[in-house]
């Protein structure tokens, strides 16, 4: 008998008393029954230590360069990249090319090495979570695959006001499953030294967000 | 962050009633999550116990032809002991989390199951990292951000050169074949996009029937885990998209003594578990004792049932015995698995020693009543206080841990963090309290009933120190 047979086995036995289970009670607030709240989405980005940029469409490249720019080349420290384009935006193949800095980095298999040494990752995001804070990156064309934003120690996402919904259950209603998904709230944080809790362990330790005006 | 949710209450309602349900549908679910996880790409074992699971784990990586595995800290990889099974054919498994690491670097053992390094001072760490980390700025000063931005540099080498990682998993999607990871380092998301093979072990438990489900988990386990409104990150996968992360994916699906819980029509509540670690965050037990005191893998009053029940009563005997029934971990549990009530049914199953039996009703007598209970906790304190050799407990309770090397204590206990912010209210006259070195001796008497057990204080926020807790994945 393979185990698969055997444990499969094993948990019918296990049932033999058929336990009957009631109906699950879904009485919290399911998706659609709240409206976001930019600015508590907002609040909750700031709270998380990220940086919030408000700016109209035509000026994300200029703000995405400043940002590069102010992080100053080699973010990630010596020896974390072979350089050679520590200045550089790194982009997903298919972002809005009016949203690229000059000289993006379109990543068309870029080795890790060289997206470990970019400045930046610039990406658009798949939805939002205003009570949370959370951003969810879902690997569209416009957000790339996963390595890109994960390397580079400055991420730069840009959200349009309409991507942004109230709960966690809102979320996971407008979700597709099946893409791989990279749910984001604020750095990476650890506590493992003396209970002090340090922000920005691995991935990227800055995070700005570029909010759009409503469409 | 509980309180700022006005439906919590009702997602833990939601929350309980999907896991009673996928219990009693597991056959069908973990059918159909074999489907899915296989039609997405991925690859899915079944393992009956830890042996099993040991060998696929380790003949999956052989094939690789990798030597090491980049590993995620995970509850189910650490109950099956693959660490030591990966070491005896020749493959390095490399701890990612930031304690492991400082641990592994000190070759040392961990001293706490929530902050393994905890026993490791900042100018201490500084020292480990420049003996044992290769390539280290020797002008590394003992700043914890320093000292993480040295982790970070020496393990992004070791991410970026591993091409296996093994991972656990907070839950699995039985309709969609989507598989989760909940952390706080973002070491969870290098092992799990990175390397060009990922094996992930997961107990039949973790399945969820649909899709949907994640709208409650994605809500219970950050909050009550680490009081974040959501933890850092969380990665979800389907089997393998091609171009990005691994491209090979093996699920090991883990029995290992569950199918034998859920045959206890009581006891399987046990298995609802997130591992989120709420109860052991409130347990007063927990915190006086400091974090190993229970003694097994799984760790405070969900280890106390679950660890007799996964790994046989008489490893465990005295686990059972290991709470003061007080409630508390029952009102923090997300899933609302009533913790007291499995202890008093495991109580009852399990035979135990007479010295544990004596010296655990000593406790139970002294924890009936709340003074008392606070004198001896401060009598343990007072023992941590008289020198690192004296950790033991003040007698009766000795015998309890006579066998297990006592970590420090926390600085302060729950309940003198309690009173210091909660203002005494007038009580009954309690029992006298004698001084703190000399306590009434053990005498044998029977564990104590539920209704005997001290009504607790209302439900308690975490301790200040608990809160500082960053996620561990796969509870
Ligand atoms: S039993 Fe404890 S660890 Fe498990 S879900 Fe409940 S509170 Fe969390």
């Amino acid at each position: 008998m393979s185990s698969r047979e055997l444990i499969l086995g094993r948990v019918r036995a296990a049932l033999n008393d058929a336990p009957v289970t009631p109906p699950v009670p879904r009485h919290y607030r399911a998706a659609g029954s709240n409206t976001a709240d930019l600015d508590v989405f907002i609040d909750r980005l700031v709270d998380y230590k990220a940086e919030v940029h408000r700016v109209a469409e035509a000026d994300v490249a200029a703000t995405a360069r400043m940002i590069a720019g102010a992080s100053g080349a080699g973010a990630n420290g010596a020896g974390d990249s072979g350089a050679g384009d520590s200045g550089a935006v790194i982009v997903p193949k298919g972002l809005l090319e009016e949203w690229r800095p000059e000289g993006a980095l379109a990543d068309d298999g870029l080795a890790p090495d060289r997206i470990a040494g970019a400045a930046a990752v610039l990406t658009a995001a798949a939805v939002a979570v205003a009570e949370t804070g959370t951003i969810v990156l879902d690997a569209s064309p416009d957000q790339g695959r996963r390595i890109i934003t994960l390397l580079p120690d400055v991420h730069i996402i840009v959200l349009r006001p309409e991507q942004v919904v109230a709960s966690v259950p809102d979320a996971v209603a407008r979700l597709t499953p099946g893409r791989p998904l990279t749910w984001i709230s604020g750095p990476s944080a650890t506590s493992d030294i003396e209970l002090n809790r340090v922000e920005g362990v691995h991935g990227p330790r800055h995070l700005h967000v570029i909010i759009l005006p409503s469409a | 962050m509980i309180a700022e949710l006005p439906d919590w209450q009702l997602l833990r309602d939601a929350g309980s009633a999907i896991k009673t349900d996928v219990m009693s549908r597991l056959p069908e679910l973990l059918e159909q999550l074999e489907e899915t996880v296989t039609a997405a790409g991925g690859v899915v074992h079944w393992a009956a116990d830890a042996d099993e699971a040991n060998r696929i784990v380790t003949d999956l990586v052989k094939q690789t032809g990798s030597d090491r595995v980049i590993k995620v800290k995970s509850m189910a990889t650490q109950e099956i002991g693959l660490n030591e099974a990966l070491e005896a054919a020749g493959i390095a498994p490399v701890e990612t989390d930031l304690a492991e690491l400082i641990v592994q670097l000190g070759q040392d053992k961990p001293s706490h199951i929530l902050v393994p390094a905890i026993h490791r001072n900042r100018s201490e760490i500084r020292e480990i990292f420049l003996r044992a980390m290769p390539g280290v700025d020797p002008a590394l000063t003992d700043d914890p951000a320093v000292l993480a931005a040295a982790a970070r540099r020496y393990l992004r080498e070791t991410f970026l050169s591993t091409t296996v990682a093994v991972s656990g998993a907070n839950f699995a999607i039985a309709d969609t074949g989507t598989l989760g990871v909940v952390e706080s380092e973002g070491n969870g998301r290098m092992c799990l996009t990175l390397p060009d093979t990922l094996i992930t072990v997961m107990g039949i438990e973790k399945v969820l029937p649909t899709w949907r489900e994640l709208e409650v988990f994605l809500q219970l386990l950050p909050r009550a885990s680490t009081g974040e409104r959501m933890n850092p990150y969380t990665t979800m996968w389907t089997g393998v998209t091609p171009g990005d992360g691994p491209q090979s994916f093996h699920l090991v699906l883990l029995d290992n003594g569950r199918t034998a819980v859920l045959s206890d029509t009581v006891g399987r509540s046990a298995l609802h578990c997130i591992r989120c670690s709420a109860c052991l965050n409130v347990c007063p037990v927990y915190e006086r004792t400091g974090g190993h005191s229970y003694g097994s893998v799984y760790p405070g009053p969900i280890g106390a049932v679950l660890s007799p029940q996964l790994t046989g009563v008489a490893d465990n005997a005295s686990l059972p015995y290991a709470s003061s029934l007080c409630g508390a971990c029952f009102d923090a549990c997300p899933v609302k698995i009533d913790i007291p009530a499995l202890l008093v049914h495991l109580r009852d199953q399990v035979p135990h020693p007479p010295a544990e039996r004596a010296a655990m009703s000593a406790a139970a007598k002294i924890m009936d009543r709340p003074r008392l209970y606070a004198s001896a906790q401060r009598a343990a304190k007072l023992a941590r206080i008289a020198g690192r050799r004296g950790r033991a407990l003040p007698p009766p309770l000795t015998g309890w841990t006579a066998s297990r090397d006592l970590p420090d204590f926390p600085k302060q206990t729950f309940r003198d963090w309690w009173s210091e912010t909660h203002p005494p209210s007038p009580s009954p006259s309690p029992p006298a309290s004698p001084s703190p070195p000399t306590l009434p001796s053990a005498s044998p008497l029977p564990p104590p009933s539920p209704s005997a057990s001290p009504s607790p204080p209302p439900p308690p926020p975490p301790p200040p120190s608990a809160s500082a807790q960053g996620l561990k994945e796969d509870r």
